[in-house]
């Protein structure tokens, strides 16, 4: 987020598109109706009429896939009025004529046909955003899971910097992160091109610095990413995997192919807190101890560095993952020291700019949000204030993009996935609590009563669902939520998986798969 | 900045001050059960009144503000008495099974009881008499027991913003529901256990598989570790369990959490946790100490890197570990292995 949380609370106007907020990230759901009632309007853009919908001034249900379609007619409109921040353009963004000439050719009504919407809708929605004097944007996997994300995202800040809705309080873009700690991964470089604080292993001087503090040779070759590492697999070109608290047997997109790939490793390593789908196909299984159980930190989605402390044992003789994978340093020969977490911490943060000025003893009383370059810096509120980090803020104008997968003859529904309010992920965790299990226990299909009643299919029936990848069984929800050939089905179940269905169809950037949409055939 | 003087001491105040923060500001603390700190005062309690000299009657102090020369009792005799008298109303229709009651020890009431010397209510007006609302997984209300403050109205209503509870009736039959007399299943609740972190009392409490006195357990200030949200919570700790969470009012979640948070910590004493390596042995996973555990996997890893170099390693690292470890585990693979090939599902 270029925001912190509590900024929401103040912005005039909200947008959110691609994201189920008060299902995924629950609390932020709630700030945003506490700025409801302060006032703020609303706007939603989802393929699903989910639960803020109800409390949006404009609700536009968008046909999966379609987004930058909607964020390229809004700017179309937004210029065509003028509502532009033409100062913010000037002086703090480049690029700007490859924008216009992109969303020249999206007129509301053009984008509204894309889209599926009222294109007077869409110009209510660019009159709220572009008006409003402090906006945020907020999304999440609706953006990025799809074959153009990368260009979904770049619409985004077009727009944003088209308005000028950056760099100020309560006013700017917020991807919301799906996982405790999918920030902090990544800051951690647990990415194939970048090391701690997102220094890429192509710079030189990169690696000099982290081959002297770590006293070591290393590779400037960028590595694979998870789907490259699962087609490397399937072709025997990784044969050493090592998975440390990931569920991809069903959390990734195509299982058969995931199963494929890592049956195919000469060795498998699987350390979790249960006996995961995945674990079931591994070599070795390493027991780790869950988060009430060990010291350390996560990042939050607003940068927020907050401590994690140990509560309890963990059972039998589980560990806590950094013990295990210092120990097996050692095993390796290769020296390795930490007395508990915070020494870790130091070291990452005599390595990570944006964390140098912090330590458990900072953290102890409440969160710090990066950049905090050092020891008397309070943290960073918001980004982007004044200027941003590459200088000026670049427009790129981007087209619309049909799905890879369009829906046809033989596969006519468009199948989206998504998650519930009461399970998280794949469920390792939540199907263990008993109240949550009861809430939600089982998968199913939500199907537009249109569509139902072509299908002459009633609520509860069960339905067989098949994509080119694969078949399930599961049962139909009848609801409104959904329209026309749209269908949702939540993707933590193992048991009727929507990963069995889903593409792996990756953006040929940022290599995320086209989870949001795929074509897939129903019957009775 | 405003003067006024409390309990004969004078004091200076921010302007929008009310006569409570003064009184907090000078460490003076005032009983309170409607009043949170995140909501404008609310009056509906009233065991917070105080004495202002030339006031016809005693004032709330959560909702009077404070002006340039008040002089402010909190605690003369008509207040100590007035401060009684809302209690012995409250405790006359409160079941007094306080022995049982798993709120002992962090129950409000109980403690202004003991503070102002009340033990029993002492008119012989009606008892309430409601069914308990045990309809959810998590938590039950237990309406016999709540004293109306209405925190849990204004949490759900103006913070958590769901909506679901709110009052019914009127006079003696007001109480604590859902619209049209439903049950909490049958509402729009989200199972947060926002308005059960509010309650003062023991009406709204969560559910629990153990017992516990709540002088029996300590607590740890800890991160949610479901969304990227990472709200702040206190875990409530039994010697070796977690028994309970509470939302802590700090950034970012101010003292709100969701239903994963709240309640969602009950998978970690699981009989189904992992609790010794194991390894696979004619194609079944059989258990094994952690020295063999490590010397398979090394053994491994410097065989491979050597037949076939270190990119044919690679590592999924997790967004559910901490900062700590997924900085140990790329170091790993980078500093020992030789790879590249580090990545974690922060696209799923
Ligand atoms: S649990 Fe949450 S949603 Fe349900 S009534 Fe209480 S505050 Fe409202
Ligand atoms: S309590 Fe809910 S909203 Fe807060 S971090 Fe946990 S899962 Fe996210």
């Amino acid at each position: 987020m270029t925001n912190s949380i509590n900024e929401l609370i103040d912005a005039d106007t909200i947008l959110i598109i691609g994201s189920n907020t008060t299902e995924n990230h629950p609390v932020i759901g709630a700030k945003i109706r506490q700025a409801i009632g302060k006032g703020a309007k609303l706007i939603v853009a989802e393929p699903r009429e989910i639960e803020l919908a109800k409390e949006a001034d404009v609700f536009l249900q968008i046909r999966p896939g379609s987004n930058v379609a909607l964020l390229n007619g809004m700017m179309h409109v937004i210029l065509a009025e003028g509502w532009q921040d033409k100062a913010f353009i000037e002086e703090r963004t480049e690029g700007f004529e490859t924008l216009e000439r992109v969303v020249k050719a999206y007129t509301p009504e053009r984008a509204a046909q894309l889209c599926g919407v009222k294109a007077e809708d869409i110009v209510a929605a660019a009159r709220l955003y572009a008006k409003a004097d402090k906006a945020s944007i907020i999304y999440c996997m609706g953006i990025t899971q799809h074959s153009n994300g990368v260009g979904n995202v770049m619409s985004v800040s077009n727009l944003a910097m088209l308005c000028g809705q950056l760099g100020k309080a309560s006013s700017g873009v917020n991807p919301l992160r799906g996982q405790n700690n999918v920030q902090g991964a990544c800051d951690m470089g647990a990415l194939p091109a970048t090391l701690p604080g997102y220094q890429p292993v192509s710079k030189p001087e990169v690696i000099a610095k982290f081959e002297q503090a770590w006293n070591t040779r290393l590779s400037a070759k960028a590595g694979l990413t998870v789907p490259e590492m699962m087609d490397a697999a399937c072709r025997g070109d990784i044969k050493f995997l090592y998975i440390m608290g990931e569920n991809p047997m069903v959390s990734d997109p195509d299982t058969a192919h995931v199963r494929h790939a890592l049956t195919h490793t000469d060795f498998l390593v699987v350390q979790d807190i249960f006996l995961t789908e995945t674990a079931e196909l591994a070599d070795v299984v390493l027991p780790a101890a869950a988060f009430a159980e060990k010291d350390g930190t996560f990042s939050n989605t607003e940068r927020r560095v907050q401590r994690v402390r140990k509560a309890v044992e963990a059972p039998g003789s589980a560990k806590p993952d950094w013990v295990i994978i210092m120990e097996l340093m050692n095993a390796l020969g290769y020296k390795s020291m930490y007395r508990d977490p915070s020494e870790i911490f130091d070291e990452i943060a005599s390595l990570t700019p944006s964390y140098a000025g912090m330590s458990y003893e900072r953290l102890e009383e409440c969160g710090i949000q990066w950049p905090c370059p050092d020891k008397a810096h309070p943290g960073t509120s918001y980004l982007h204030k004044g200027a941003f980090s590459r200088g000026k803020g670049l427009f790129k104008g981007v087209e619309h993009q049909e799905p890879v997968e369009p829906t046809d003859e033989q596969y006519p529904f468009a199948l989206t996935t998504g998650r519930v309010l009461y399970h998280y992920h794949t469920r390792t965790m939540t199907k263990r609590v008993k109240g949550l299990e009861a809430k939600v226990p089982e998968s199913y299909l939500e199907i537009s009563p249109s569509a139902a009643a072509e299908l002459g299919v009633k609520d509860g029936d069960m339905l067989k669902v098949s994509s080119r990848r694969g078949e399930i069984s599961i049962k139909a929800k009848v609801t409104d939520r959904v329209s026309g050939n749209v269908v949702f089905i939540p993707f933590h179940f193992a048991e009727a998986a929507a990963n069995v269905l889903t593409n792996s169809a990756l953006d040929p950037n940022c290599k995320t798969p086209e989870l949001k949409v795929c074509a897939v055939a129903v019957k009775k | 900045m405003v003067n006024l003087t409390i309990n004969g001491q004078a004091v200076q105040v921010e302007n929008s001050f009310t006569i409570l923060q003064a009184a907090e500001q000078m460490g003076i603390s005032l009983p309170t059960f409607c009043h949170d700190k995140r909501l404008t005062g609310h009056g509906a309690c009233r065991i917070c009144v105080v004495e202002v000299k030339g006031a016809r009657s005693l004032m709330t102090a959560c909702t009077v503000p404070v002006s340039e020369g008040m002089m402010v009792e909190t605690h003369s005799p008509s207040v100590i008495e007035a401060r009684k008298e809302i209690l012995r109303l409250m405790i006359e229709n409160h079941p007094l099974d306080c022995l049982t009651c798993a709120k002992a020890g962090a129950c409000k009431l109980q403690d202004y009881c003991f503070e102002y010397d009340v033990k029993e209510g002492g008119y012989q007006g009606a008892k309430k008499n409601y069914p308990i609302d045990d309809s959810n997984p998590f938590f039950y209300l237990d309406r016999n027991k709540c004293i109306l403050c209405g925190r849990c109205v204004r949490v759900d209503n103006e913070l958590q913003c769901t909506g679901a509870i709110n009052y019914n009736q009127r006079g003696f039959n007001t109480h604590i529901g859902i619209p049209y007399e439903r049950d909490f299943e049958a509402s729009t609740c989200v199972s947060c256990g926002n308005c059960v972190s509010a309650c003062p009392v023991g009406a709204l409490m969560p559910k629990s598989d153990v017992k516990f006195r709540q002088w029996e357990v300590r607590t740890v200030k800890t991160t949610c570790a479901y969304c990227g949200v990472g709200c702040q919570l206190e875990l409530k700790v039994k010697g070796n369990k977690v028994v309970g969470a509470e939302p802590v009012e700090t950034e970012p979640n101010d003292g709100l959490l969701c239903v994963k948070g709240k309640f969602g910590y009950r998978f970690l004493d699981h009989p189904d946790r992992l609790k010794t390596p194991l390894i696979r042995k004619d194609g079944k996973l059989a258990e094994a100490s952690w020295e063999e555990a490590y010397r398979t996997i090394a053994g491994k890893m410097l065989e491979i890197k050597e037949q076939h170099g270190p990119d044919a390693m690679g590592t999924f690292t997790s967004a559910r570990c901490t900062n700590e470890e997924n900085y140990l585990m790329q170091k790993l693979f980078r500093a020992v292995a030789g790879t590249n090939n580090v990545d974690h599902c922060a696209r799923l």
